[in-house]
């Protein structure tokens, strides 16, 4: 049996990839599927943190994502979840961006309508696209029916 | 004028001086449109009709506006008779008659169809009913039929009475009369309420939006009756339809003691909302307001065709 001090369990760095920081407690797997959208977790290792205790003493959850940049759309698109959220991306071990996810005028493509009448909901090959009609709290609006919507999780595929 | 070569979606995609345009030019253009005249402002042009839902009055006036106008129509008129059957989709319908035409209008059963067909057309495209979503040539239609009542579209009371939450005239029509600052009363069913998204569209427009679901209250000191037809095909399920089905209908005893210059208006077809003995009396004005889509749709079409106007 190991002896000693107790065995680090938190997530090793990674040598290439995206680490989002600062999600809301809990909403790490939510993120997850915003970003999932592209199919990223095919080549990537993905590690998950829950309930983690940030510096600021409140709770986290942190996502990395090996191998992967994940792309603006699908990073700004976590504003929606997590607007607190911050993205690094890293490079051979060191922090080669890090920014804050902004909320974007359009989410295109990754959230489904609601209004199960709208166009976007047939089988029609075109992506769903929202504005932002409103920041806080984010109300968004279906460009084709109209639709608002701002409850966001049971939208996401 | 600034629709040229552009697409009318939603009626948001035209402001009050283009709105006032296109009525002014209808308002010229009705000697046209009973065939006293004709003017040749669209000789050459083909117009496409893909009427994908049933229509009469919709596409027959669009039909009659273009030949007025000297140009020509190629129609669907039965989506059951086209590759739609075939499970074609509707972008793929789109960009095929597209190419075929100068301009093309579409009735489509589904939301959001009209801003999908804009997207992938070539040529400008003309919502005329989309799903429950929007039919702005009705909302010109019915405001070209208030200004011809009341010489204006401002500072009236407006009773809009019936199905609020699936009928897409009266989406277009609130956006409408809010903008031209008028106090809207709400007249429903409470199923069939205006709901919060159309809401929400008109809020800080200008205009007034109260409920009233009181119509002999909502009438106290109207200039318009606005009555919509309860719609049977946008109910989700059958009993949900029957349980509002003829629940409220306007006969000569219901307009006792309003103004005598209150005028009824209904986009059509009736079922049993207007009992036909209104259509004697001299608030009806419906027939006429179906009349006014002809040159209302003249109109507009010339300004998108670019025929000057």
């Amino acid at each position: 049996m190991e002896s000693g001090p107790a065995r680090e369990l938190k997530i090793t760095p990674i040598r290439n990839g995206t680490v989002i920081d600062h999600i809301p407690d809990g909403l790490a797997l939510e993120v997850l599927r915003i970003i999932g959208g592209s199919g990223l977790h095919r080549n990537s290792t993905v590690s998950i943190a829950m309930h983690v205790r940030s510096a600021k003493q409140e709770w986290k959850d942190i996502l990395k994502v090996e191998n992967v940049e994940i792309s603006d759309r699908a990073a700004n698109a976590i504003a929606l979840l997590a607007p607190s959220a911050t993205i690094s991306i890293i490079r051979d071990f060191a922090v080669r961006e890090k920014h804050p996810v902004t909320l974007p005028d359009r989410i295109d493509g990754i959230l489904r309508c609601p209004n199960l009448e709208c166009i976007t909901n047939l089988t029609e090959p075109v992506e769903t696209s929202f504005e932002v009609v409103h920041h806080r709290p984010i109300r968004l609006r279906c460009r084709y029916c109209d639709e608002p919507v701002t409850d966001f999780l049971p939208q996401l595929p | 004028m600034r629709l040229a070569g552009g697409d009318l979606v939603a009626i948001e995609d035209l402001d009050r001086p283009v709105i006032e345009e296109l009525l002014e030019s209808a308002r010229g253009l009705i000697p046209a449109a009973e065939g006293k005249v004709a003017p040749r402002t669209l000789d050459g042009k083909l117009v496409a009709m893909a009427f994908l839902e049933p229509s009469t009055r919709t596409r027959l006036s669009f039909e009659a506006a273009v030949q007025r106008l000297g140009g020509r129509c190629v129609t669907i008129a039965d989506p059951a008779a086209t590759s739609i059957r075939k499970g074609e989709t509707l972008s793929d319908t789109i960009r095929m008659i597209s190419s075929y035409s100068d301009a093309l209008v579409l009735r489509h059963p589904r939301s959001g169809a009209a801003r999908l067909a804009a997207d992938v057309s070539d040529r400008p495209v003309i919502n005329a009913g989309d799903g429950s979503h929007q039919h702005p040539t009705q909302t010109l239609t019915d405001l070209a039929a208030i200004h011809e009542a009341h010489g204006t579209l401002s500072g009236l009371r407006i009773v809009i009475l019936g199905d609020l939450k699936y009928g897409r005239a009266v989406h277009s029509l609130i956006w409408a009369l809010a903008l031209f600052g008028n106090e809207i009363v709400l007249t429903s069913p409470p199923s069939l309420r205006l709901p919060e998204s159309a809401r929400q569209r008109v809020r800080g427009l200008g205009g007034r939006i109260q409920e009233e679901p009181e119509l002999a209250q909502a009438l106290a000191g109207a200039d318009i009756l606005y009555v919509t037809r309860i719609q049977r095909e946008r109910f989700p399920d059958e009993t949900e339809y029957r349980k509002v089905a003829g629940s409220y209908r306007i006969d000569p005893t219901t307009l006792d003691g309003v103004r005598p210059g209150l005028r009824v208006l209904h986009p059509l077809p009736r079922l049993g909302e207007i009992a036909p003995e209104v259509d004697r009396t001299p608030h009806a004005l419906y027939f006429r307001q179906a009349f006014l889509g002809v040159p209302v749709r003249m109109a507009l079409l010339q300004a998108i065709l670019g025929g000057g106007t």
